[in-house]
């Protein structure tokens, strides 16, 4: 058995190029044969919503994106993951979260980017604040409970 | 001895700061026990933690869950549950 793979995360208010990130994973690789890339973005919510705000824990954000990642990495043979998770205001069609997971086929790629994203969701310590297009504050938004069902088929018996 | 306390997201806002240092009786002891003893303290850690059941704890930036020993932190932090991703 190999090394497992070392995960880049990054945590940060800048945006991220997903395509910069898939050539920065694969530059100069011959053993990579599959690469899935899953982008979350700020949606409008039919135009009620003007952004969100990301309010993140320093520190535990990188820590337990870590760990996930760390997982992610003994449960799947990858050969490249990056995770970026991006904190603060962040408008509608704008990026917030981005997965690359890269391995020598598609099952172990697109599997550790699905469990990645569904812990993401329900570990990762990010909180959303919907601000509206009518000027007021939205409220935090609310837990799916079909995200915490998504992340229990992941669990192992 | 003083706990670096944090809070996050409605929990912050209904508490009214950020962190604060408490110094937390012998009797507390886990989790649980931190977020029943901290409801005493005022209308505000009660309007926050009227549900304990859905507070997140995190121990020294890892989760927890609410039965757990919560002796020798350094920080911890209060949070709803998560909306990332």
């Amino acid at each position: 058995m190999t090394a497992h793979v070392r995960p880049t995360v990054r945590i940060q208010a800048e945006d991220f190029d997903a395509a910069a990130e898939i050539a920065r994973l694969s530059a100069g690789r011959k053993d990579i044969g599959a690469i899935v890339t899953f982008s979350g973005l700020c949606r409008d919510e039919g135009g009620r919503l003007a952004a969100l705000e990301l309010e993140h824990y320093p520190g535990m954000a990188e820590a337990e994106i870590s760990r996930i990642a760390g997982e992610a990495t003994t449960r799947w043979p990858l050969t490249g993951l990056t995770v970026i998770h991006r904190f603060g205001r962040i408008e509608p069609g704008a990026n917030i979260v981005l997965v690359v997971t890269a391995s020598t086929h598609r099952e172990a790629a697109f599997e550790a980017a699905s469990f990645l994203m569904d812990y993401l969701k329900s570990r990762a310590p990010f909180w959303k604040k919907e601000h509206l297009s009518d000027g007021g504050e939205g409220g935090w938004v609310e837990v799916r409970t079909s995200d915490d069902k998504a992340t229990a088929r992941w669990k192992t018996p | 001895m003083e706990t670096k306390l944090i809070y996050f997201a409605w929990v912050r806002e209904r508490i009214g700061k950020p962190e604060e240092r408490v110094t937390l009786p012998d009797g507390v002891r886990t989790a649980g026990e931190l977020l029943a003893f901290l409801r005493t303290r005022g209308d505000g850690y009660e309007a926050a933690l009227q549900r304990p059941e859905v507070i997140r704890v995190a121990v020294d930036q890892e989760h927890v869950a609410h039965d757990a020993p919560i002796a020798g932190a350094r920080e911890i932090a209060l949070f709803p549950p998560m909306t990332g991703g």
